[in-house]
């Protein structure tokens, strides 16, 4: 058996999970609001006190040692059926080993699939690391005996959504805080909140970040240091299922017979996947010189305090700056760049152009910055054909064309097929996706390039500008710094020679016109998919909507077009894409958000919708942000 | 022999017996026996001499710098800790390192002095009265600089004042010729490294005088990482020449002699009066020069002087800088560069009586220029002290108390100086300011006494301060409680407080500081002593459980009457228990105390091997005290590896104060410094990162150092923009022109 001694915190002070459940249970903070709901619901503070702790039971780990090795155990079994080979940047390792000694630290991986958290477990377990303590979805409790398992293995478990649950909160935050303070062991959540149904990075939720770095901001500890990492699959497990959701087939609930079912899976191959494990972030420096101090200072350090306008900004802005460098560091494989190609090829490619394209579109995203894995120096026909050979249930090769894996195409109803080849299609989107928040300063730069039909830098920036806001919620943008994202975006396409830029104006080269037509074409999913959107909003909806109206009427809207040929848009069906669309307008002030009880309307103002609608076709120019600058 | 072990080994048998405190457990040595207490006592510090107040004149040794000094900046007087001798089971009130009765270098020339000591020198035989004037009149043919403009004039209002005894401030005009003029202390007392390479204390002021300190050179080594063989040296002498000249106007000066007030335009006199003890001043001295000095220094010796000077000031348009024991550490002492004005130095070391002694009030009026050992000792003639305490107490004044809001170490049972004061006179430009009666309170608006106390020199120069005073307590007792870490000593002291049970000194120290006591353990000299110290620490750290690289220790004084005591110290060591403290005898408490004094003079030491250092304080609500006392630490210990310090530095705290809603926190950090091309900027960069993070963990800007001109720079943060703006239309109103323009604190 293993010996695992791992290294720990310099400042931990040793204690029992149920200690840390009494510590919490006891402390100034959860006592206060106890103390406080008591008052306003008249209640004794004893049954309140119950309460949270049967909160904290629920939501409690147990890490037992024991647990740990079995979980270590069947995972290797099942890791080695799964994948061909687990890659990890072994400095990286080291370097959180080392943090994990000097300081709190705060894992933050990005989110594609259930398999992360094991799998990171399972790394830190073999690299002799401290193991974390997970923040999963309570969905997993669920699940009989691996709910326990996963608890034993240290996970904690929160509820989706408990925003309005005063004590709820407090017991959870100060569960949080207690085990970040006392050095027990990393903590670990996903910015994205959930896992990503499309491979692409979700704008980040702030609450539990927020909470993790308050200890900090309060100086209960001297730093935290915060470990972006960034875990790419060759192949995702639940590819099809995350297509189906997607396209509104419901998810499964998670249970543990539906996991046994899963098992046929095991058979199958998923490929390599990459652990990237980033530079440790210090807190300290992100915060110096940002933090006023004196908010808490007059007060005391117990009472629930409601951040500052500035806290509020900072924890945003390190949010995007996790994200961002998760984005960077993130593995791409030859097949992304293979599927990225295959899309704007459609239905059919030509094997030999398809592996020059491939090797070609490498370069460029070697350029962008984009992190490609190309096994061993593998000649490209072969690198695409082992993709192929991985995801042979997505593209096929047919007498030397490269064609969509949509089974059953030609028999059956039209709606049928539509269906089939928007599957085939989000699937084979979810692999292009990888590339899209390293591809999306310069492309959104052609895209406006093609938008404006003009050349002068003011005009260009403004469309960029625009199409930055419509898409905010689409990709990562770090809040605030449009300019600098267009100056970006300018130096990496003439980096590439796709452009010349002067003082005033912006010109494609005649070189670069396939780089610029290459770019937009990659984002014009996108772009035709919100004008779909938008129109089908502004026509379709005269009265307040909820989402769960929303989404399927945009649904049958945009299945009717595809089915009468009037659009090719096919990711337009994306339930993802539909609700960041909306989430857009919102933004813009083009629909009003309002919160009644049964959840979330919406009121679309018509007008606005159609004047954005218009800055797409650009009827109208889109209205100048402040391009002085420039 | 067996006298000096036997304190700590009650307080093993006891904790052997089921960790019961110490206490009450030592008829032999409790018994309040002053003379043979005294003879002890005289036997462990003065091998040559006799007991204090008998004492018939200087050990020949200590010639011309025998008159103990003391010092307090009306300019910003801060508080070191201070000296503690003594037997060991008990400190005498009187047990001030050297205790000189009175000086007799007044007004700088044989003759004067001569004259003053024949006619005041009461209780000296005329042997030993001749005896010291031809010490001092040696010493004084022997200085080549010797003032001849300053003939003796015998101030009228000294007369007059003089009512209570004669004066006897211990501090001369030639401050150097007692003080070093490049370091800290009294020129006999310093650290050295003795042939064997032992370090030793030298002179007979202190109790650790002539002791060797065999584990001292290791721990140095081991902790900084210096080494015998790397020295640098400080220049020998001041430079006269790169002195800056001193530019008075010659209607002033006519008009100065006129009133016949002492002064004198010496380059040394100068000098000296130029800085407090920063870091970065003492450096100057010892490497460089300053650019701005005083142009002239002046000796008011009574109210009244100060009156015609400050009018004089006003006048002629000149900078009046106060300057009380120099003993700032908040650069307040600094002349302001651009300054064109003429500088003067107003030194209140001559205005150093007591006028009077209320006893029906329990309160006296003393010139604001004496230091405090000589107040308590003169207070101690009829029965009385004050109790306060700074741990600058030697060298530092009354009125530089008052001018920076100074605490004291046994402010539990006295209170810190504003609980103390009752009636301050101080000289402005616009007049006289003081209130019309001597209460204990009065409802009349802001208290003006709250403009004044921590005003550093800004609006006026202190004269006369009416003070409470308290009867010479009976019995004292020190103590010491270890407990397995720093935060259970924390969460004892917070219970004391609580509890409102605070000793007249309650001290905290980190593991770092508990080994840096016992790195100046002097030697032990027989076998039994050190198997005794081997059976303690066995007993500490094997049978205990303690870890000696974690555990710390809390050092304890108290005071009173005996039976108060005794229970006192049954309550504070029952607390102690709660809270897993075991009481580890007098003699660790005792030491702990000595530490704070010989601190100060470590850092010349330190200075010599290439390793800088400095103490700085706060203060802080307790529930931060832990977090604060890690999170500063830490930040040094990072500071300093960013910055390119070579060896970790020594970063280290106590909790030196208790108080109802937080504690006093005390840091000392010290680096070696080789291969830093300039250390003094490292480490102000390092000091400033330091305050910056006291302040982000919710502590003050400075608890009784003052603000000086070192720590201006946060006052907007610290009192806020109106704050600042209400002390300022205070000093726009009280000093129009700024004649006071130290510019210190705004």
């Amino acid at each position: 058996m293993k010996c695992y001694t791992p290294v720990i915190y310099k400042g931990l002070s040793p204690c029992k999970p149920n200690a840390i459940k009494s510590a919490v249970l006891q402390s100034e903070q959860v006592q206060y609001v106890i103390k406080q709901l008591a008052k306003e619901m008249g209640e004794s503070p004893d049954i309140i006190q119950e309460e949270a702790m049967e909160i904290l039971d629920e939501m409690g780990h147990s890490m037992q040692l024991g647990a740990v090795r079995f979980f270590a155990f069947t995972l290797s079994k099942i890791f080695k059926q799964l994948f061909q080979r687990v890659c990890v940047n072994e400095e990286g390792m080291q370097r959180l080993q080392h943090a994990i000694q000097e300081h709190p630290v705060v894992l933050l991986p990005s989110h594609r699939s259930y398999v992360d958290f094991l799998m990171l477990s399972y790394l830190l377990y073999t690299y002799d690391l401290a193991l974390p303590v997970i923040a999963a979805g309570i969905d997993f409790l669920g699940m009989k005996i691996v709910g326990e398992l996963l608890r034993r293995a240290g996970a904690f478990f929160m509820r989706r959504s408990f925003g309005g649950n005063r004590l709820y909160w407090a017991v959870f935050a100060e569960y949080v805080k207690t085990m970040l303070r006392s050095g027990y062991a990393p903590i670990e959540f996903f910015l994205e909140g959930t896992r990503s149904r499309t491979a692409k990075t979700l704008t980040p939720k702030f609450g539990l970040l927020s909470i993790v770095m308050e200890p900090f901001f309060k100086r209960e500890v001297f730093d935290t240091y915060l470990v972006p990492i960034s875990i790419s699959y060759e192949r995702i497990l639940e590819e099809s299922l995350y297509a189906y959701e997607l396209l509104g087939v419901p998810k499964p609930k998670e249970s543990t017979s539906g996991l046994l079912k899963a098992r046929r899976i095991l058979s199958d191959n998923f490929g390599t996947i990459h652990i990237y494990v980033g530079q440790p972030v210090s807190l300290r420096t992100l915060a110096s010189g940002r933090i006023s101090r004196c908010p808490y200072n007059l007060v005391p350090r117990h009472l629930p305090q409601k951040p500052s306008e500035d806290i509020q900004e900072f924890v945003t802005d390190v949010a995007y700056k996790m994200e961002l460098l998760q984005i960077e560091n993130m593995v791409l494989s030859p097949w992304v760049l293979v599927a990225a190609v295959l899309l704007q090829n459609l239905p059919a490619m030509d094997f030999e152009l398809l592996i020059e394209k491939t090797q070609w579109l490498k370069g460029l995203t070697q350029t962008f910055g984009g992190f490609v894995e190309w096994p061993d120096n593998l000649c490209a026909k072969k690198a695409v054909i082992s993709g192929l050979t991985l995801h042979s249930n997505i593209a096929r090769l047919v007498n030397g064309h490269v064609v969509l894996n949509d089974k059953g195409v030609e028999d059956g109803a039209v709606g049928e097929i539509v269906f089939k080849r928007a599957l085939a299609i989000l699937m084979c989107a979810t692999y292009r996706n990888q590339l899209l928040n390293v591809f999306v300063r310069p492309s959104l730069v052609a895209v406006a390039l093609q938008m404006t039909s003009s050349f002068r830098k003011e005009e260009v920036y403004s469309c960029f500008s625009f199409l930055r806001d419509v898409f905010s919620d689409e990709f990562i943008f770090f809040p605030g710094i449009s300019l600098k994202d267009f100056e970006e975006g300018c130096f990496l396409l003439a980096k590439c020679d796709a452009i010349q830029t002067s003082q005033q104006e912006i010109y494609p080269t005649d070189k670069g016109s396939g780089i610029v037509s290459f770019l937009s074409a990659m984002f014009r999913p996108f772009v035709e998919g919100y004008q779909l959107i938008f129109r089908y909003l502004s026509k379709e909806t005269k009265e307040a909507f909820t989402e769960k109206q929303f989404i399927p009427g945009v649904r049958n809207f945009v299945f009717q077009l595809l089915e009468k040929g009037n659009t090719q848009c096919y990711e337009a069906l994306s339930s993802d894409m539909q609700k960041n669309a909306l989430a857009a307008l919102v933004q813009l002030g083009a629909a009003k958000k309002k919160k009644m009880s049964s959840g979330f309307t919406y009121n679309v103002n018509q007008e606005a919708v159609n004047k954005i609608l218009d800055m797409f076709d650009a009827r109208i120019p889109v209205q100048k942000p402040v391009a002085a600058r420039l | 022999m067996f006298r000096h072990v036997s304190p700590e080994l009650p307080g093993l048998a006891a904790a052997v017996a089921g960790c019961a405190p110490a206490h009450g457990h030592r008829p032999r040595l409790r018994r309040p026996f002053p003379e043979a207490e005294k003879t002890a006592r005289g036997r462990a510090t003065a091998p040559g001499g006799s007991g204090r107040g008998r004492l018939p004149g200087p050990p020949p040794g200590a010639a011309g710098s025998t008159a103990a000094a003391g010092r307090g900046g009306a300019g910003g007087a801060a508080c070191r800790d201070g000296p503690y001798e003594g037997s060991p089971g008990r400190r005498l009130p009187l047990a001030r390192p050297l205790t000189r009765r009175r000086s007799a270098a007044q007004h700088g020339s044989a003759m004067a002095a001569a004259a003053e000591e024949a006619a005041g020198g009461g209780g000296d035989s005329p042997s030993s009265a001749l005896r010291r004037l031809r010490i001092i009149s040696g010493h004084l043919r022997g200085s080549p600089r010797a003032p001849e403009r300053e003939a003796l004039s015998p101030s009228p209002c000294k007369a007059q004042g003089g009512s209570d005894g004669p004066a006897s401030g211990s501090i001369p005009k030639k401050r150097q010729e007692l003080l070093k003029w490049n370091g800290w202390g009294y020129n006999d007392s310093k650290f050295i490294f003795n042939k064997k390479g032992q370090a030793e204390f030298t002179g007979k002021r202190y109790r650790l005088g002539g002791m060797v300190l065999p584990t001292f050179k290791e721990w140095i080594e081991k902790t900084f990482g210096a080494s015998l063989e790397h020295k640098t040296t400080s220049r020998a002498s001041l430079n006269v020449n790169d002195v800056p000249p001193s530019i008075v106007n010659e209607e002033f000066l006519q008009d100065l002699k006129a009133t016949k007030i002492s002064y004198s335009q010496d380059a040394e006199d100068r000098v000296f009066r130029a800085h407090g003890h920063c870091l970065h001043e003492i450096f100057v001295l010892r490497e460089g020069m300053f650019k701005r000095i005083p142009d002239l220094v002046v000796w008011p010796v009574c109210h009244e002087d100060v009156v015609k000077i400050v009018e004089l000031a006003c006048k002629h348009n000149l900078c009046i800088i106060p300057f009380g024991g120099g003993t700032s550490v908040s650069s307040a002492l600094e002349c302001p560069e651009e300054e064109k004005r003429t500088i003067v130095s107003l030194d209140t070391s001559q205005m150093n009586r007591i006028l009077w002694i209320d006893e029906k009030n329990l309160t006296a009026c003393v010139e604001a220029g004496i230091v405090g050992q000589d107040l308590e000792k003169q207070l101690a003639e009829s029965g009385f002290c004050t109790g306060h305490e700074p741990d600058s107490m030697e060298f530092s004044s009354l009125g530089g108390w008052v001018a920076t809001r100074a605490s004291g170490m046994k402010k539990n049972i006295y209170g810190n100086i504003e609980d103390l004061v009752i009636h301050i006179k101080m000289v402005t430009p616009r007049g006289i300011v003081e209130k019309n009666c001597q209460v204990p309170r009065m409802s009349t608006g802001p208290d003006i006494h709250h403009f004044i106390m921590g005003s550093e020199g800004t609006l006026g120069v202190v004269t006369e301060v009416t003070i409470k005073i308290r009867p010479v307590p009976e019995y004292q007792k020190y103590g010491s409680v270890v407990f397995p870490n720093f935060e259970r000593g924390v969460a004892c002291l917070r219970e004391v407080a609580k509890q409102r049970c605070a000793p007249a000194s309650i001290r905290l120290v980190d593991n770092a500081q508990f080994q840096f006591g016992h790195a100046l353990k002097p030697q032990v000299a027989s076998i039994f002593t050190s198997f005794l110290d081997g059976l303690k620490k066995f007993y500490i750290t094997k049978f205990k459980g303690f870890d000696p690289n974690v555990l710390c220790v809390a050092t304890l004084l108290f005071e009173g009457d005996r039976e108060k005591v005794l229970q006192h110290e049954k309550q504070v060591y029952d607390i102690a228990t709660k809270f897993g403290g075991l009481a580890a005898g007098e003699d660790n408490g005792q030491r702990g105390y000595m530490l704070t004094f010989v601190i100060a003079y470590l850092r010349d030491l330190g200075l010599d091997y290439y390793v800088i250092g400095e103490s700085f304080e706060t203060s802080v609500p307790w529930d931060r005290v832990l977090d604060l006392c890690r999170n500063v630490k830490e930040r040094i210990v990072r500071e300093c590896k960013e910055k390119g310090v070579q060896f970790a530095p020594l970063s280290t705290c106590r909790v030196t104060q208790t108080y109802d809603a937080g504690a006093c926190v005390y840091f000392y950090f010290a680096f070696n410094y080789r291969g830093i091309s300039d250390p003094i900027h490292v480490y102000e960069q390092i000091e400033r990162a330091a305050r910056e993070e006291i302040l982000a963990n919710g502590g003050s800007l400075s608890h009784h150092h003052g603000v000086g001109k070192l720590r201006k720079r946060w006052m907007k943060e610290s009192i806020s923009d109106v704050g600042l703006g209400m002390l300022r239309s205070v000093k726009e109103y009280v000093d129009p022109n700024n004649i006071f323009g130290n510019k210190n604190l705004l």
